[in-house]
């Protein structure tokens, strides 16, 4: 018609662009003032600036405060059990190489009941990227005494102060054997977080980022001292690190280049009990991944499947 | 006649010939490393080849190297024999094959004999080096003949030395061979196991065995005057010879899962053994999980994602799955968890049978938890509900328990090689758009049931909890949506119930004195009980359910029909007659417990915890005191 070639004109356009509103869902129901706000923005900003489709995002977590998470995230989610994210995400993860995983969890949820999981978790390298919120205590369950609450926390557990030294999350990662990416930041550092996380996202293999996070209802004091005295704060800086901005560097004007192949060192950063780094502490993306081993031999037809099952029957037939 | 032979007052019976048999139950035991499995193995493979009915189940010490000549070292095989397919390990047993003269007392401490088992031992031991060995062997020989063996010594290593020298290791063919002989086997199909079951070895390995086994065979011919038949049905069909585990392993890829996720535990590890050597070719895997509770939570998160999952375990793992297995109901993940049952409580009997998990698996977790607890009779049954498991746990969208036992696990039986179907396997996981306005909770008022969203499926993304939620799998505590949430779920063990058959009565359909109802691996032996008691005139009956949750209707009609109905199962309870206890304390078996309360019949139970498969024997024993009584 009017001698146009519609066709040549129709010019190839993704099928969708996602808007945040697209990764939106509900009214997230945290105290105001609490960090997950922080975290929830930042990780609507990554799926849309990645464009994610919803329908292959997943975010798995455990019970807490934090763990409620992937309610407000319009993708699939996965609100299990108690400490048991990393279980459900590797089995989702194991044959799915499709979708991409997230995993939000508490220091509770992680650290404690589900510690073993953790643990085994950094040891598969399965592609994921995991979100520790780091309140320093239990929040769900009203201020109890969290394995990372600073020794001699008040808590309803510890009304005199809590006992033991806590564990360092971030060390004890870094001492897992295949341990493939660890990083460090802040709720109350926007910009860091979310370059942070989509560094975390980037790395192909169980990128751990430990977020460092305000409660303000039962935890006000732990974060508070390093959110108001900028001195307890050391950004990390390398090429292949964490990217810092001018104006967060400006702010945070304590400074270290730090090659995140240097595992010696991250070791000696992560076990600072003063200052705070933040940014990439280890990447290793040759790590070995189990989720490649999980993906191997996908999608088999029922010829193959029912062959290779008489094969093996042969075996047993007398 | 070798002169040290025949050892037994009684002489021999008929020497030129066949005494037949109805079925006979052979073991070999020995110490553990000296072959006798194979030996028992092959035994029985050959058997099934000549169209007899078969169960074999091996005798496994409990120390992976205990110290050679001691009882706890003793290892060994039973192997039954029959002209009918054979369903149980059977009673005593009626011929032994011992390699030394210590192997037997570890089977007579488990009542394995009877008077007039016949022995048949290496006679080594009376010219061995050492005087204490010399004077062991023949104060054995003296007990065994003291208790009315007949004991029959066997030159075992001097014959297998004639062969070859330091063919020593090798006595276990040339004891297929006399048994081939005793046996009246056919040696053509003895010689085809023997090169198959060493297939793999060199040459001059597998021809060394052959002459064994040729001289075992000819030894017997010329020296041993037990013959004994015991006639087959003609073989029609290709047959496979395994054990429930593998079963229950062929079954999972049968089925198409794609992911078995399990933690080692006796005595349900050997069935990822059987997985793990096949399942990659067949487009799955395995993960060896950090525990039991990862285990099933890589399941689930397998399944939710679209790629059904099957975890596999034993009591105490079952209970550490015990919070996952909630989470699967409430969220409606399907999901198949098998668990093969082992003496408890707590670590209890690792190796032995116990039928003690049943309550656990339908009542373990907290709040309603209904799910579908499923318990095959036979091996063949191992193999297919796995793949039957699979298929109403996604129609149901609920975990679908199967419950074996050790008795299951380690029995091996013939039975037609499976005819595998596409249709068993599961479909590829469906990622067209999901209706857009359906929820992912979209309970069917009439049977609770709902179609889930698999991610990937655009449109279709909710957030799956375990806290009490809505249609839309939106959280909420409103009183009135939990009850109705409780009630759907609940509303699919109604609705699959209703889709299963009343059970078959065996025996007498119209009623009789007594029914004995059975679940899981103690039907073989029940019904055999009950097939010799009615012989005798008995009016009793068997009744086997395969399915405990929901249980399958029309027991109570069914019930109704016997004037007495009692359990047989291999868990505890108090005996009525025990100090203490009363009509109204006595704690049932666990079945009895489940058919009192739902059929409000005054069921009785005949049960322990003696970590042993039941012998038809104990079993009419039963029958026969409570009818005569
Ligand atoms: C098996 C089990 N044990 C205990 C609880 C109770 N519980 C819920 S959340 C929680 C602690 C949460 O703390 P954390 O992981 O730090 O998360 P936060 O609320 O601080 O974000 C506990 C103990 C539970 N839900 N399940
Ligand atoms: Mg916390």
């Amino acid at each position: 018609m009017f001698g146009l070639n519609l066709d040549a004109c129709i010019i190839d356009l993704p099928e969708k662009y996602y808007t945040l509103h697209d990764y939106e869902k509900g009214v997230a129901r945290w105290c105001p003032g609490c960090g997950d706000h922080a975290v929830l923005s930042a990780v609507q900003r990554l799926c849309k600036e990645e464009q994610l489709p919803p329908e292959k995002t997943m975010f798995v977590s455990g019970i807490g405060c934090s763990s409620r998470f992937p309610h407000y995230m319009n993708t699939y989610g996965f609100h299990g059990l108690h400490g048991r994210a990393f279980p459900v995400a590797c089995g989702i993860k194991f044959r799915r190489p499709d979708l991409n995983v997230f995993v939000v969890t508490g220091d509770g949820d992680c650290c404690s009941i589900g510690a073993g999981h953790w643990i085994h978790a950094i040891r598969y390298n399965m592609n994921m990227t995991v979100l520790l919120f780091d309140n320093q205590i239990y929040g769900m369950t009203k201020k109890q005494t969290s394995p990372t609450s600073p020794m001699g926390t008040m808590s309803n557990t510890h009304p005199h102060g809590s006992v033991l030294p806590p564990i360092n999350p971030l060390l004890t990662t870094l001492g897992v054997s295949n341990v493939s990416f660890v990083a460090q930041t802040a709720d109350w550092i926007p910009s860091h977080l979310y370059a942070t996380i989509r560094k975390a996202y980037e790395h192909p293999g169980f990128s751990f980022v430990k977020i460092s996070m305000r409660c303000p209802k039962f935890m006000p004091a732990a974060v508070d001292a390093k959110v108001s005295d900028k001195e307890h704060v050391c950004l990390l800086t390398h090429e292949n690190g964490v990217p810092v901005d001018d104006a967060t560097g400006r702010v945070f004007s304590n400074h270290l280049e730090h090659d995140p192949t240097d595992m010696n060192q991250a070791r000696q950063l992560a076990a600072n009990e003063e200052i705070s780094y933040l940014g990439l502490l280890y990447q290793n993306k040759a790590a070995l991944r189990y989720d490649l081993y999980g993906a191997h031999n996908l999608n088999y037809t029922p010829e193959q499947k029912i062959a290779a099952i008489n094969q093996e029957l042969e075996r047993f037939t007398v | 006649m070798n002169q040290r032979n025949e050892v037994s007052d009684t002489p021999v019976q008929a020497t030129d010939r066949q005494v037949k048999l109805k079925q006979h139950v052979v073991e070999i035991i020995s110490d553990s490393g000296e072959g006798a499995q194979k030996a028992g193995q092959s035994f029985g493979a050959v058997c099934a080849k000549m169209g007899n009915g078969v169960w074999t189940v091996e005798i496994i010490p409990a120390d992976i190297q205990p110290p050679p000549r001691t009882k706890e070292s003793a290892s060994g095989i039973r192997i039954r024999v029959g002209s009918k397919k054979m369903t149980n390990a059977g009673d005593e047993a009626d011929l032994v094959v011992a390699f030394n003269e210590i192997a037997p007392y570890s089977r007579i401490d488990q009542h394995a004999f009877k008077k007039g088992t016949l022995i048949l031992i290496e006679s080594m031991w009376a010219d061995h080096d050492a005087p204490e060995v010399r004077e062991n062997y023949a104060r054995a020989l003296a007990d065994f003949k003291e208790r009315g063996y007949r004991v029959f010594e066997i030159p075992m290593e001097e014959e297998c030395l004639r062969v070859a020298p330091g063919a020593k290791r090798g006595k276990n063919m040339w004891v297929l061979g006399m048994l081939c002989h005793i046996y009246n086997r056919d040696l053509s199909i003895a010689e085809a196991q023997v090169a198959h079951s060493f297939r793999k070895k060199s040459e001059a390995v597998v021809d060394l065995n052959l002459k064994l086994l040729r001289a075992g065979y000819g030894w017997a011919a010329g020296n041993l005057e037990l013959r004994f038949d015991i006639p087959a049905m003609e073989q029609k069909q290709d047959m496979v010879v395994m054990n429930g585990n593998e079963a229950l392993g062929f079954g999972v890829l049968a089925a198409g899962i794609e992911v078995c996720s399990m933690y080692p535990i006796t005595p349900a590890t050997s069935a990822s053994h059987q997985l793990a050597e096949s399942i990659e070719q067949a487009g799955g895997l395995i993960h060896q999980a950090e525990d039991e509770i990862a285990a099933i939570g890589f399941a689930i998160g397998s399944s939710y994602a679209g790629k059904t999952a099957v975890t596999i375990t034993s009591g105490p793992g079952l209970a550490l799955k015990t919070e996952f297995i909630g989470l699967g109901v409430m969220a409606e993940v399907p999901l198949v968890i098998i668990d093969v049952q082992r003496g408890g409580p707590s670590t209890g009997l690792p190796t032995k049978v116990e039928q003690g998990d049943l309550l656990a698996a339908l009542y373990g977790q907290p709040g309603d938890t209904p799910k579908i607890v499923m318990a095959p009779s036979t091996i063949e049954e191992c193999f297919h509900f796995v793949i039957l498991a699979r298929q109403i746990a996604e129609a149901f969208r609920v975990p679908v328990m199967i419950l074996t036992d050790a008795n299951l696990a380690t029995g091996v039986q013939p039975f037609p090689r499976p005819q595998l179907r596409p249709e068993w396997l599961a479909p590829p996981i469906d990622q067209s758009a999901w209706q857009k306005g359906v929820n992912p909770y979209a309970w069917s008022e009439e049977t609770g049931m709902s179609k889930r969203p698999i991610p990937g499926q655009k449109d279709g993304m909710y957030t799956l909890t375990g806290l009490a939620h809505t249609e839309a799998g939106k959280v909420s505590y409103s009183p009135e949506q939990n009850q109705h949430g409780v009630s759907m779920r609940s509303r699919k063990m109604a609705a699959f119930g209703n889709s299963l058959k009343p059970p078959r009565v065996h025996g007498d359909e119209s009623g009789g004195d007594l029914l004995v109802v059975g679940w899981g691996s103690t039907r073989g032996a029940i019904e055999e009980a009950v097939d010799s008691a009615r012989e005798s005139g008995y009016k009793v009956s068997a009744l086997h359910l395969h399915f405990l949750s929901p249980m399958e209707p029309g027991l109570k009609e069914i019930f109704d029909r016997f004037k007495k109905v009692i359990t047989v199962e291999i868990n505890y309870s108090d005996a009525p007659t025990d100090p203490m206890i009363t009509p109204e304390n006595r704690r049932y078996s666990q079945l009895a417990w489940l058919l009192r309360a739902q059929t409000l019949t005054d069921v009785d139970c005949f049960s322990n915890v003696h970590g042993q498969p039941l012998r038809p024997g104990n079993i009419l024993e039963m029958i026969t005191s409570r009818l005569n009584h």
